[in-house]
């Protein structure tokens, strides 16, 4: 309703009220935009700077250009960091295979706390736990303990059916299952995000389903699921953005301890976080596309959203 | 109108005509159901299997933490002892008395508190008021600024990190003090201020524009509009705003070390328990140096003084989390983060 009130406000002039109405929004958000300029615009530009400048540090921060070649900093990292490239192999092809791990198994734990169980209060508070508590120190504690994989005799099995692969796939998934519960313990907001999504789809569609002889399986796949999609998305990107700025992350302690050696320095580490931001980046647009819903679906489901606020 | 139709049936069923066999089989039917379950009600076999699943789940998520609490406890004996793998055969606070004293545990608690609560209260301030500055008003540019407000969500913040840093040693605030941290969160740029602000922004647009319209109409203005009627009705967003924000400041290492300066120390500045974690073992041997007259050589690091540390660190948030469960689980359906 009020959108017709402002259209009718568009289509004669800028009324006094709407000039009101445009400056009263940007009070609100003034003091962000005042932030976001400084610590996200310019900090953006100034890291760009560095990255392709050598950075000499008197007093203030004086940019020097480079000698050989604008992409010094960048060949720098590849070419004489040891560490650097594999620990970004590793992470990248970590997260493509904890990725569906998590969202499988939230949904998993979603649909058994959906189910009419007792104690659910009980269940959520430990699946939730996690989120609270899991940091980098602490996980990083937990690692060194070995506390961080599922004990069981299988593993070492498993593993050494898998002895043959190359190195860079070998090593991922060997540290997806030595750290297994860490990377379980990344479910708990997904877990909730799935659980309030799923409370949602009304129970006629369930019933209908059954007396139309549905079976549990086939009443997943075509209910269940379609359902969920789209928290799926919503859930795979917060998985990416969460792993990926978290502080247990290699990468980001490599980037921390480069800033403050003398011979890697502040051009060298932004460098590094750039090309870093564009292979998140790239995970995450691959992510969006593969589960984005189709233009159609989508009328549909929001068709379906309506209906069910009607009810 | 689903419903109605499904009793037809079952009634349609349910009308066949009887006789023996057919309560024999009754009978059967009934052992089946109750086994396998029917459309409606799971059966015995089904909720043991769902049981199942669910406790052993739940053990391996709490497995870590569980060993944590056992192995703090736990004597030097012990720790060699193969056969105490779970239960200490003498309990012993010992390590806890260490840890305490590596961490300086009251004193960093009090500090740590202090920086999480102020912190968040200037993030939940700022936030909720620029995500009813997007909710609520139309204004030129709006898109772009959403679209900034998105990207700074996605994108990780190492490469502004650095230049943040800068600013602040620029301005001579790196000293170990609140101010970059109150700084940033008022601007809100503070710990996940981004996804602070898209949670108030869902939020406040479930609240119906003409609620706040009619308030207007009354003579409310903008301000009193946004205090009198939009607050109370996010008071599910406030609430888990606050509870994560708080977790976030108490959790965060990376960007604690960067403002708070490499050279600061829980003697001159704040500090938080997760960086005196971090730099436990350094501080186990500081403080075991100048102790070294007065303690035997089994006071040497360990496995178990290590873990009373880890436990000493997240119990204040494990404790604030029991106590709170409701809130914390609850709002997070509340809040509309399922992209309502």
């Amino acid at each position: 309703m009020s959108k017709k009130v402002k259209n009718i406000h568009d289509k004669k002039h800028l009324t006094r009220r709407t000039l009101r109405e445009w400056g009263w929004g940007y009070v609100f958000i003034a003091p962000w935009i005042v932030g976001v300029c400084i610590f996200f615009l310019y900090a953006m530009i100034q890291s760009l700077q560095f990255a392709f400048h050598r950075v000499e540090l008197s007093g203030g921060v004086i940019l020097h250009p480079l000698e050989n070649g604008i992409f010094e900093n960048f060949v720098k990292v590849f070419t004489t960091d040891v560490n650097f490239p594999t620990t970004l192999a590793n992470f990248g092809i970590g997260l493509v295979l904890q990725l569906p791990v998590i969202i499988a198994f939230s949904l998993i734990i979603a649909l058994l706390l959906n189910s009419k169980i007792r104690c659910r209060g009980l269940f959520r508070l430990i699946f939730f736990l996690p989120v609270i508590i899991a940091t980098g120190p602490v996980m990083n504690q937990m690692t060194a303990q070995g506390v961080a994989s599922v004990p069981m005799v299988s593993q070492n099995a498993m593993l050494g059916m898998l002895e043959g692969l190359p190195q860079f796939i070998y090593e991922p998934i060997n540290n997806l299952f030595s750290s297994l519960i860490l990377i379980l313990w990344n479910s708990g907001i997904q877990i909730l995000i799935f659980l309030a999504g799923l409370q949602k789809v009304p129970r006629a569609m369930y019933e209908a389903a059954t007396i139309d002889g549905a079976s549990g399986w086939e009443t997943f796949w075509k209910i269940t699921l379609p359902s969920v999609k789209s928290l799926i998305l919503l859930n795979s990107i917060y998985t990416v953005v969460t792993l990926a700025t978290g502080g247990s992350n290699e990468i980001i302690e490599l980037i921390y301890s480069a800033t403050y050696t003398a011979t890697q320095g502040y051009s060298y580490a932004m460098a590094m976080s750039w090309i870093y931001t564009a292979v998140v980046a790239v995970i995450l647009v691959i992510v969006f596309l593969l589960l984005k819903e189709k233009s159609d679906r989508k009328v549909v489901y929001e068709q379906k959203r309506v209906d069910m606020k009607g009810v | 109108m689903l419903l109605t139709e499904m009793k037809l049936k079952e009634n349609g069923t349910a009308a066949v005509p009887a006789g023996r066999r057919i309560v024999r089989e009754n009978r059967k039917e009934k052992w089946k159901k109750r086994l396998l379950g029917s459309a409606d009600k799971r059966g015995w076999i089904g909720s043991t299997v769902v049981y199942l699943l669910l406790i052993v789940i739940s053990f391996i998520f709490v497995y870590p933490v569980l060993y944590m609490i056992s192995r703090s406890l736990m004597s030097r004996n012990d720790l060699l002892d193969s056969s105490a793998m779970w239960i200490p055969s003498s309990l012993t606070l010992h390590n806890y008395e260490s840890a305490i004293l590596t961490m300086d545990f009251w004193n960093s608690l009090l500090k740590n508190v202090y920086l999480a609560a102020v912190s968040t209260l200037a993030q939940v301030i700022i936030c909720s008021a620029v995500g009813y500055g997007f909710a609520r008003y139309n204004f030129p540019g709006k898109k772009i600024w959403m679209g900034v407000l998105i990207l700074a969500f996605l994108l990780p913040g190492q490469t502004t990190a650095l230049p943040n840093y800068l600013v602040f040693q620029n301005l001579k605030m790196i000293d170990g003090t609140i101010k970059p941290f109150l700084i940033t969160a008022l601007l809100g740029q503070g710990f996940k201020s981004t996804l602070c602000i898209l949670i108030f922004y869902n939020f406040h647009k479930q609240t119906p524009q003409s609620l706040i319209e009619a308030a207007e109409i009354d003579g409310a203005g903008h301000i009193k509009a946004y205090f009198q009627i939009a607050i109370p009705l996010a008071t599910a967003a406030i609430v888990v705003v606050t509870l994560f924000s708080f977790v976030w400041y108490w959790n965060e290492t990376y960007l604690v070390r960067n403002y708070l300066g490499y050279g600061s120390t829980r003697a001159t500045g704040l500090t938080t328990l997760m960086l005196e974690l971090n730099a436990f073992e350094d501080s186990y041997a500081n403080a075991y140096s100048t102790w070294a007259s007065s303690v035997t050589s089994t006071d040497r690091i360990n496995d178990a003084v290590r873990m009373a540390g880890t436990v000493l660190a997240i119990a204040p948030l494990m404790i604030f989390y029991f106590v709170l469960q409701r809130q914390f689980v609850e709002s997070v359906d509340r809040a509309g983060i399922t992209g309502e």
